[in-house]
């Protein structure tokens, strides 16, 4: 498989806290990659390094290399808007704007410049189509998004992420606010979604990561201790400190 | 023995009687406030009702009080008003959208932050003399509608600025996250997701700040808004009177029948007043429902 996005060398500071240390990964195209360990270990400050969001946070120095398609995230040559463009995020928890379920999902295509009433409603029922959500939502497209159950949202967010064209999905323990069936029913969604984007999620829900991704990602204080197929990781780890993790002996 | 049945008894019941003793004080100020008020209504009721009147809002001042009348200062309120709220709207909460969005939070806003909140409880009269010098002379607009509108609206802007900061915090960070994650730049996030969530909010302190103007009296005696126009401004460099100033001029003098006026005047004024907080509660009510 084809490396996507190449880490290399990261360190992360907020203020003099040193919270990525030496980050070397690569993420494959076209696959689920999970992250996985304990709370506070850095699932989070790094998945919002592929996307810049650590940027809005006062204090954070980075380096260190994030290349995507061979071109460094962080030099001058990328515009933060397009870079957020190509890789889309979903929050844990699910934040619909308070508009329409319609307007939700155009709201990125217009940011992007798409005023066509027509195309505009295309992109909206290709994405809801993509997040499978269209056939509960299309009769009430005009409806507040938050009349939605948290499940749906949590859909409605994931296509609106996905309608301003994304080649990558961030998912930040996308499921963790949602009951077990919402939960099944994003887990196909991804499933689905990786034959067209690559996607990398956060979780704490082990099975979760065994279930649905190619390769997983063990961190542990701001450190990866072990980066390998999913099968691999979870049946056969190298490092002592996975095996203690995925069996439950701590974290 | 049961346990609901405890020794202490005599110690419950003292405490009781501190709480009953307590609740009668807090009824008691509560009830001195209220009565004051209702006094204050009552008499100004009883004095006004009966000047109350259309000739009231059609006849300009007069030196005969049957024939006087408050249109020119009710004009001359409705102008400042014009004039004063968009320019306040548009630099209040300008401010209020670069203290929030844009600047870091370093000593520098944060002692700009105290300067604004220190300025929205500096006495009127201050900001009479500033306008005095400023507008009056300094700028030359003289003592004219513009001047006097101006210097309302530097009255306001820090109460409209610290509200508007109020309601644009109050709006979550993940609806900024969710915009810029989808690749908006800050502006589009404030116009796009934040301002439309902040907007109740932030129109629920304008109107306040605006009923404040309203009533406000001395920083415009301060720059002369004159007292005896029988005329209605032509333009905004034109003299002017409000309602609050004629409604003084008519209490100071001795005639009662001129006090009688200025109780309607100040009838008409609680009213208005008085309408503005009301639209402001319905727009903070509809606020509420959409978070
Ligand atoms: N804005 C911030 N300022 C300072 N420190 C932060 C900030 N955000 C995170 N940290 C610290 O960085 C470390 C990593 O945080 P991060 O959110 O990436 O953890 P995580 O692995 O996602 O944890 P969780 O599983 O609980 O979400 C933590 O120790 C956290 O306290
Ligand atoms: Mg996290």
């Amino acid at each position: 498989m084809n490396t996507l996005i190449d880490i290399k060398n990261l360190n992360l500071y907020y203020g003099t806290y040193h919270a990525l240390k030496d980050v070397s990964l690569t993420i494959p195209e076209k696959a689920v990659t999970a992250f996985i360990g304990p709370s506070g270990c850095g699932k989070s400050t790094l998945l919002r390094t592929l996307n810049r969001m650590n940027d809005m946070i006062a204090g954070t120095k980075i380096d260190g290399r994030v290349e995507i398609t061979g071109t460094d995230i962080y030099s001058n040559e990328v515009d933060v808007e397009t870079l957020r463009k190509k890789v889309g995020m979903v929050f844990q928890q699910p934040n619909p704007f308070p508009k329409s379920i319609y307007d939700n999902i155009a709201y990125g295509p217009r940011l992007h410049g798409i005023r066509n009433k027509q195309k505009l409603d295309e992109i909206v029922e290709q994405s809801l189509r993509q997040a499978v959500l269209w056939e509960e939502v299309k009769d009430f497209l005009k409806r507040s998004a938050f009349s939605l159950s948290g499940g749906q949202q949590q859909r409605l967010c994931i296509a609106r992420a996905l309608a301003v064209n994304p080649d990558i999905l961030l998912m930040d323990e996308a499921t963790s606010a949602l009951d077990p069936i919402s939960t099944l029913k994003i887990e196909e969604l991804v499933q689905e979604l990786k034959d067209r984007y690559t996607i990398v999620m956060v979780t704490h829900n082990m099975h979760q990561a065994a279930r649905v991704s190619d390769q997983t990602v063990f961190f542990l204080n701001g450190e990866v201790v072990e980066f390998s197929e999913t099968e691999q990781l979870f049946s056969n780890p190298t490092d002592q400190r996975t095996e203690d993790y995925i069996t439950g002996r701590f974290g | 023995m049961s346990i609901l049945q405890d020794a202490n008894r005599q110690q419950i019941s003292k405490r009781r009687k501190i709480d009953f003793i307590l609740h009668i004080l807090f009824i008691a100020a509560t009830a001195i406030g209220i009565v004051a008020l209702m006094a204050l209504l009552v008499n100004i009721m009883v004095d006004g009702l009966s000047r109350l009147s259309p000739e009231l809002f059609t006849n300009y001042p007069s030196r005969i009080a049957s024939k006087a009348g408050l249109k020119s200062a009710i004009v001359g309120s409705i102008y400042m008003v014009l004039i004063m709220a968009p320019i306040s709207f548009i630099l209040g909460v300008g401010a209020a959208i670069y203290l929030e969005e844009y600047a870091n939070k370093n000593k520098f806003t944060r002692l700009i932050q105290l300067n604004i909140s220190t300025l929205a409880g500096v006495p009127s009269i201050v900001y009479g003399i500033l306008g005095l010098t400023l507008f009056v002379r300094g700028l030359g607009l003289g003592r004219s509608l513009l001047s006097g509108s101006l210097i309302m609206t530097l009255l306001i802007l820090p109460i409209i600025i610290v509200s508007s900061q109020e309601a644009l915090r109050a709006v979550p960070r993940q609806r900024r996250d969710a915009s810029f994650a989808l690749g908006a730049t800050r502006w589009q996030t404030v116009a796009g997701s934040v301002l439309p969530s902040a907007m109740p909010g932030v129109l629920t302190g304008v109107i306040l700040a605006l009923s404040r103007a309203i009533g406000e009296t001395a920083p415009l005696v301060m720059v002369g808004a004159l007292t005896f126009v029988a005329f209605l401004p032509s333009g905004i460099m034109d003299s002017f009177t409000v309602m609050p100033i004629q409604i003084f001029n008519w209490i100071s003098r001795p005639q009662e029948a001129f006090h009688e006026l200025a109780a309607a005047g100040i009838i008409l004024l609680l009213a208005l007043l008085l309408i503005m907080n009301f639209a402001a509660i319905l727009l903070r009510n509809k606020y509420q429902k959409n978070l």
